[in-house]
């Protein structure tokens, strides 16, 4: 087996990262503006990273699909962001954090990383504050914390339910900075195409302009990828439309290893499919679960009344009713793990007892909730998520029960990286979302945003200095060499080919069965069969989507429909990728859940004997089974546990 | 339900571009507006026509990229929502729905319903920030206490999504209500307020520079603006640029 | 980049010079309408008062500064209106807006009402400056303009009548935006206050408009 090379500095835990940042060897500031860097996103990744790199000195180049670099997904997080200051004195710690974090990811991840996050954790609130971010604060006029997601401490910064809002606000003014002084150029409305590799090391992408249709090569000394998760595979998420894995699937296909692809994160309180022509789902803060009970009728034939429209909740009598998680788990009842609520929710429609058209939902009950606190604490609590979900769902949540099911909501998996942030592919680096490094099998509430800014605030700037300091005398890399050239062919032949492209099918089709496939096999439960099956389907989908495809307009302007395409093409190869992976890990462990491997209550069961390790696919060329590398965890600071919420 | 849709079509900036009107029927009252714009693409592609193009990225009012001018009002006819929380249960059976790009001589058409609103990137590149580096190694992020009201304020105003909706609606095509917002936000915290007076001549000079009109007070910006922001932003913007233009030494 | 191109030429500098002249010419209106009431007293106090307005040297300056307050008004309105239809060239096929007609219309009412100035300064000011005028005799016996008469006879005449009380309408819809715009404009806003503001606004309009629309309908009226 090869071994992959994580370059964790040596020491005790609590010294690695403040070692290695003493070792780290930096480049010389009238160096620095020689050398190029790219940057592929502007959320919190990618815009905290262009910014700092800028503000070194380096001469920073970022890419953004959206228009405006301020519209990176991010923008959607809602509940908070983690941080281990203990302002409330409730003996929260870096340790704590940390320990948090990895047992939160089921024992997934890297001891060293997750660390180095709980480190620069505090950094984060006090640089973001010192940006003008307006976390909620108290009377006293200092920051407030709420609790989240099954820790103990209050921890989580938030600003009203909008904290990735503020926070990428945030770092798109630091990054609005950097422009303005000319050290960071903006590429809005520019798709990453492919990465380009000169003797090995990543030297440049190509990138098309969505507007013109351009074709343009980007050189640079080191690339960055911090285009965020692939979560739309499943077509249905609660991604943005346009997020896509374009960006790591190229950094996939010219060499760098991907990380974990089956870990996908399942939030259980979203707003239900309400038909075929759904195109994305709305998540609901987990919250609600602190008062709203849930539950799905006993017996079937109610289930099926309510779905006709023959009954509503309200003719289902108490007895007649089946509050499975307070039934199964009595311990936390409701307010179990995100992994395990989205199961037993699936578990009992999938039974037949779905209390929708389309028989996947459950009811969310605040009944109970308004009888003991009165309709005006329950209104000041959840006030304005009752409103989203009447204005979505057309349903008045304070007289009928909320219907919710769970939804893809993240993808732990990603670009495999070592402490770097390193790819390996020389002077690839990932972040943020799209890299796989620090939330093992399962991420915590409220810290996908504290990873985002901490890789682009404060670990890029040290490791790509680092990196960047053997590369002070190779002068500008040119664009004329003959891999930009191959690189850019590639890309032409690939898009000349969606358009002229006889088919009869849309882009839109194609992503809809991929979704379906990859959602009743690689979701939620999953086992053997059913991913050997799936693989079997995608294969076909894939050859049925190079043979039937149609895109409309032309290459050379704005043409929506052949972006969807280049991602879709992408998204049908990774969600290949996902089954293999899903296959090879015969073990459930947070996101991830194989139905072989569970205990006799149902519940996950962990194989830590054989399956402690990252698995890091590599690329091996079109139409070859990828070869997996494993990267062994070792822990040294934790010991391993079983998770259990009876 | 069946409608009527009168769609701006433009084929790039150079088009003139023209109302075309689309039949489209079956359309369920929960889709969301956008998705009915997908079933008419579908069908557009089926046909082998071209799709509307049109700009949205994260479907849950919040990213700021959707950005149509739904009969007569940006977002559509419900307040405090943008264009994709917009249901089709806001219209009637046999309704006919004028669909159009916002309109700005400082936000160009690009194709179709798709709009240039980089000038908003412009106008917060010239001091919508403050000038800290990211080291991390400010102070204490309670070192200064911040009174609630003020932080409060500098939130609501920093909810601004940037979707243009404001200049959109705004007869004079006016980014006041976008500017002040985040010149607000800053003003109110301690640690924006170093910059505050540069900061107003900056932002308003580039706002006049891009070609934004000037504000009349008529308030329709506050009243479509998806969040609700206010036009006591627009005066604390007036109060600041007035002390900073008659401070300033050049 | 360079700040200030003069805070006049500055979008924001030229509402201000909107406010302060709107406020400034409001503040003109009130004296005019009192000063107006000695039409209902008798011919010789109103004569009388014309000419104290048109001689006394302190009133002097003030025409001065006044006529500079309504060309600065006017011409910085011109400016704004121009480039504002600049910034919006490509009119919507459908538009709703939610603001009050007045808001929307300064430049429509302002542009009526400078028409009506120019006819009433036609037919009151030059006419008394520079038109045959009748001399009557004052208190003290001497002579004195008969302004009362020439401003009496206008009202009297339905065209004129008519014309004045249409003017007087858009000027109390022009002043309903205009008054509390302007303190928006130079940012007095506040929550307690503005409100009241607002009210003080429209009062004062009505007051201008009921105010000098009184005249001519008395006039016309009682010559009936």
């Amino acid at each position: 087996m090869t071994k992959l090379f994580d370059n964790i500095p040596e020491g005790p835990l609590v010294d690695k990262w403040t070692k290695y940042k003493a070792d780290a060897k930096l480049v010389n500031p009238s160096n620095r503006r020689n050398i190029d860097v790219i940057v592929v996103g502007t959320g919190l990744a990618g815009a905290s990273a262009a910014a700092s790199l800028g503000e070194m000195g380096f001469n920073v180049k970022s890419f953004c699909f959206q228009d405006s670099p301020r519209r990176a997904h991010s923008i959607a997080a809602q509940g908070g962001i983690n941080a281990a200051k203990n302002y409330q004195n409730d003996g929260d710690s870096t340790y704590r954090l940390f320990y948090d974090t990895i047992k939160g990811g089921d024992y997934r991840s890297r001891e060293a990383n997750v660390y180095r996050l709980a480190e620069v954790s505090t950094n984060i609130i006090d640089q973001c504050v010192a940006q003008g971010v307006p976390f909620a604060r108290e009377y006293g006029g200092l920051l407030d914390n709420r609790s989240f997601g099954g820790v103990q401490v209050q921890r989580t910064f938030y600003a009203k339910g909008q904290t990735g809002q503020q926070l990428l606000i945030g770092a798109y003014q630091a990054l609005s900075r950097q422009i303005s002084k000319g050290s960071v150029t903006m590429h809005n409305r520019h798709e990453m195409m492919d990465i380009v590799k000169v003797d090995g090391k990543a030297r440049g992408i190509i990138a098309r302009n969505l507007i013109t249709g351009e074709i343009e090569r980007h050189s640079a000394h080191a690339v960055v990828i911090a285009s965020g998760g692939y979560g739309n595979v499943f077509f249905l998420s609660t991604n943005a439309m346009g997020s896509n894995c374009t960006a790591s699937w190229k950094s996939y296909k010219s060499g760098a290893l991907f990380g974990n692809p089956c870990y996908v994160q399942i939030h259980p309180t979203c707003i239900p499919v309400s038909g075929d022509h759904q195109s994305k789902l709305t998540l609901m803060s987990e919250s609600l679960r602190n008062d709203g009970r849930i539950w799905v009728p006993k017996k079937k034939e109610d289930a099926q009344a309510i779905a006709n429209g023959e009954k509503t909740a309200l003719d289902i009598p108490e007895e007649d009713r089946d509050y499975y998680l307070e039934r199964k788990y009595p311990a936390f009842g409701n307010l179990v793990p995100r992994d395990v609520a989205s199961r037993a929710a699936k578990e009992r429609c999938d039974a037949g007892f779905g209390v929708s058209k389309t028989g996947q939902a459950v009811f969310l009950d605040f009944s109970d909730a308004i009888k003991r606190m009165g309709k005006d604490v329950v209104a000041a609590r959840y006030g304005n998520l009752f409103q989203m979900y009447e204005k979505i769902a057309a349903e008045n949540p304070y007289e009928l029960p909320m219907k919710i099911y769970p939804a893809v909501h993240y993808t732990m998996g990603g670009v495999w990286v070592d402490y770097n942030l390193q790819t390996t592919v020389p002077g690839l680096f990932a972040a943020g979302e799209a890299n796989f490094s620090d939330h093992g099998a399962n991420r915590l509430g409220a810290s996908a945003l504290m990873q985002g800014l901490a890789d682009g605030y404060f670990v890029l700037p040290y490791t790509i200095s680092n990196y960047l300091a053997d590369d002070i005398r190779t002068e500008k890399i040119s664009t004329e060499s003959a891999e930009f050239e191959k690189a850019e062919k590639a890309v032409k032949e690939r898009l000349d080919f969606f358009i002229n492209n006889k088919g009869t099918k849309s882009v839109d089709y194609f992503h809809k069965k991929l979704g379906k496939i990859i959602w009743e096999n690689c979701g939620m439960a999953r086992n053997k069969e059913d991913l050997e099956n799936a693989i079997k389907e995608v294969k076909e989908l894939r050859e049925e989507f190079w043979k039937d495809l149609r895109v409309p307009g032309v290459q050379n302007g704005l043409n929506q429909e052949l972006e969807k395409a280049g991602r879709v093409a992408d998204f049908i190869e990774l969600g290949e990728l996902m089954c293999y992976d899903a296959l090879d890990r015969q073990e459930s462990c947070g996101g991830h859940f194989r139905e072989e491997y569970q205990t006799p209550e149902g519940e996950a069961m962990r194989n830590d004997e054989d399956y402690t390790y990252v698995a890091a696919w590599e690329y091996k060329g079109e139409n070859e089974t990828p070869e997996l590398h494993k990267e062994d965890l070792t822990y040294e600071n934790i010991e391993l546990k079983q998770r259990s919420y009876k | 339900m069946n409608l009527t849709l009168k769609v701006w079509r433009q084929n790039g900036a150079e088009d003139k571009g023209r109302i075309v009107e689309y039949k489209i029927s079956d359309i369920s009252p929960d889709m969301s507006f956008l998705e009915m714009m997908d079933v008419l693409n579908g069908q557009l592609i089926d046909k082998g026509d071209n799709p509307v193009s049109f700009d949205h990225d994260c479907r849950e009012g919040i990213c700021g990229s959707c950005s149509m001018y739904i009969n007569g009002e940006p977002h559509g006819p419900e307040n405090l929502i943008t264009t994709c929380q917009l249901h089709m249960r806001s219209f009637k059976d046999g309704d006919t729905i004028y669909i159009e790009p916002w309109r700005a001589a400082a936000f160009p058409v690009i194709k179709d319903l798709v709009v240039d609103r980089s000038a908003f990137d412009a106008i917060i590149q010239v001091g919508g920030y403050v000038s800290v580096n990211t080291s991390g190694n400010t102070q204490d992020a309670n070192a200064i206490p911040i009174p609630k009201a003020d932080a409060d304020s500098a939130f609501d105003a920093a909810t601004c999504i940037g979707c243009g909706a404001c200049v959109a609606t705004c007869k004079n095509s006016s980014a006041m209500l976008f500017t002040s917002a985040k010149i607000s936000h800053l003003a109110h915290l301690p640690q924006g307020k170093v910059e505050a007076k540069e900061r107003a001549l900056n932002m308003v000079a580039k706002m006049d520079e891009l070609g934004f009109g000037n504000c009349t007070n008529t308030g329709d910006c506050e009243v479509q603006c998806p969040k609700g922001i206010s036009l006591d932003n627009i005066a604390l913007m007036n109060r600041e640029f007035l002390g900073a233009s008659l401070k300033s030494e050049k | 980049m360079s700040n200030n191109a003069g805070l006049f030429s500055s979008s924001l500098g030229r509402k201000y010079l909107m406010a302060i002249t709107g406020l400034f010419l409001c503040s003109f209106l009130l004296v005019h309408l009192i000063g107006n009431v000695a039409l209902y007293t008798d011919p010789v106090k109103f004569n009388e008062y014309t000419r104290f307005m048109s001689s006394n040297p302190l009133i002097r300056v003030m025409e001065i500064i006044l006529v500079v307050g309504f060309l600065a008004h006017i011409i910085d309105a011109v400016l704004l209106t121009k480039a504002n239809k600049a910034a919006q060239p490509v009119k919507y096929a459908m538009d709703k807006k939610n603001s009050s007609w007045y808001s929307r219309n300064m430049g429509l009412t302002g542009s009526i009402i400078l028409a009506f100035l120019v006819l009433h300064l036609q037919s009151f000011w030059y006419q008394y400056k520079f038109g045959e005028v009748v001399y009557v005799l004052d208190s003290n016996g001497e002579s004195i303009k008969d302004m009362y008469t020439i401003v009496i006879t206008a009202f009297q005449q339905s065209w004129y009548a008519g014309i004045y009380v249409i003017a007087m309408v858009l000027l109390g819809s022009h002043l309903n935006h205009g008054f509390q715009s302007a303190f928006q404009s130079v940012g007095l806003r506040h929550k307690k206050y503005t409100p009241t503001i607002k009210k003080l606004g429209t009062a004062f309009s009505v007051l201008i408009t009921l105010g000098f629309i009184s005249f001519p309908i008395y006039f016309y009226f009682s010559q009936l």
